[in-house]
């Protein structure tokens, strides 16, 4: 079948999609978009997240065909052109990314929940990143990244 | 494989009636698990994700009436007060992405005896909507809704249109065992719900036993001796226990032997209705 929706605010579309495959599929595959990352394939990790008209979702768990017509945001969607958003900037400058593989998902966790809380404590950190698994760092260096994020957004 | 998208829950009823074999959609956390890891293969794909109606709660009849789309993240944050156990059950839900996306339609559908709504809607009475074209609406109390593992009494031709809840009218808590604090299948869970101007304790067990179920010989213990005005009696509140542990039937799998669920169901029980005794005789003291 044939699906359409936006993307980071254009318009795509993607022919002979199977009707069981998931967006994050057609995102990576089909439309050339692979920062969302393919993991689990189950929502446990949390390295697919986009943002599905504005909510975060695990793309792996949304079936291509419910996209349509809708609006998705993944993380090459954050960077205004070559200018970083601030939580990728905070990320590279706290030492978040080490292998890199959770980042993606990680990003757009963290842009959402700053999003909607500005100044988030910790606890609320941990809560909005329960569901994004990282198997390098350690998790204390993204705190610190999304804490400096969440500082700058504020102040600006 | 087809693809079914209704926009109206009519179309979604003649979809779901033309095509039993397809299978309603509406989150996406459990059924695309299954076609991501190929264990499942359905003829068809039904999107409940355009009916809208679908996603919206209210009031009607003295109950809360919860659409079968209304997300997670949703209940926790406007059902709180109303539904305080369906809440505090919706917050251990995954994770946000999932609470963002899972609703209790889809916790019924698949009907899993870990689903974490059940305990909650069996210990306050919920009633289950469910409506075809050709026999029109069945209201389904929850406990005849669930049939075994993964089994419940929705027909083929059928989709859950609501759970019917009514507001609390005293505490109620949740509790369920898991590795940590976020993306759980509970190992075993437990909710409780009193109803004081009833003199009357529903309960619920979820994953110990092959479907969600009442302790109904614990509840019927407190309906006959406990005295509402008083602090809990320790005896009482041990056979309460006891009698929660004796209702489950758990099996041991990967994530917990039987002997620890039955366990846990009774430390569960005990903790829940001291919590939920504190508020109440607070809440009378106020």
């Amino acid at each position: 079948m044939r699906v359409a929706f936006t993307v980071n605010g254009r318009e795509e579309s993607a022919d002979n999609v199977w009707e069981g495959e998931s967006l994050l599929y057609v995102l990576r595959e089909r439309l050339g978009l692979p920062g969302s990352k393919n993991a689990c394939e189950q929502g446990e990790c949390g390295s697919c997240t986009v943002y599905l008209d504005d909510v975060p979702v695990c793309s792996c768990l949304v079936a291509a065909g419910q996209a349509e017509g809708r609006q998705v945001r993944t993380v090459e969607g954050l960077a205004e052109g070559d200018r970083l958003d601030p939580v990728q900037e905070a990320f590279a400058e706290c030492g978040a990314v080490q292998c890199g593989f959770c980042t993606p998902g990680l990003i757009v966790q963290a842009h959402d929940l700053i999003a909607r809380v500005g100044r988030p404590s910790d606890a609320e950190i941990r809560e909005a990143l329960a569901g994004n698994l990282c198997r390098c760092t350690g998790y204390e260096k993204i705190l610190d990244a999304v804490r400096l994020a969440a500082r700058r957004k504020a102040a600006t | 494989m087809d693809f079914l998208r209704p926009t109206t829950w009519e179309e979604a009823l003649a979809a779901k009636a033309d095509r039993p074999d397809a299978v309603p959609i509406q989150g996406g956390t459990d059924v695309m698990v299954e076609l991501n890891f190929d264990v499942r293969r359905p003829a068809a794909l039904l999107d409940l994700g355009r009916v809208a109606e679908l996603r919206a709660w209210g009031m009607e009849g003295g109950a809360c009436r919860v659409g079968a789309g209304v997300p997670y993240t949703t209940i926790i944050e406007e059902l709180g007060g109303t539904l305080p156990g369906l809440a505090q059950a919706s917050r251990t839900v995954g994770s946000p992405q999932i609470r963002n996306r899972g609703s209790v339609g889809g916790n019924l559908g698949a009907a899993s005896p870990a689903g974490d709504c059940h305990p909650p809607l069996l210990a306050a009475d919920a009633v289950i909507e469910v409506e075809s074209r050709e026999r029109g609406v069945r209201m389904i109390p929850a406990t005849e809704f669930y049939l075994g593992v993964k089994r419940s009494a929705l027909e083929p031709d059928e989709l859950i249109r609501a759970a019917h809840v009514r507001p609390a009218t005293g505490p109620q808590y949740f509790s369920k065992v898991g590795t940590r604090n976020a993306m759980v299948i509970a190992v075993c869970s437990f909710a409780i719900v009193l109803r004081p101007e009833e003199r009357r304790v529903g309960t619920g067990l979820g994953s110990a036993a092959p479907t969600p179920r009442r302790a109904h010989e614990a509840e019927d213990l407190l309906a006959r001796e406990l005295d509402w005005e008083a602090p809990l009696d320790p005896a009482l509140l041990r056979r309460f226990g006891e009698l929660c542990a004796a209702a489950a039937a758990p099996i041991d799998d990967v994530r917990g032997s039987a002997a620890y669920r039955v366990h846990a169901i009774g430390v569960m029980a005990r903790r829940t209705l001291a919590w939920a005794w504190n508020d109440h005789l607070g809440r009378r003291a106020a």
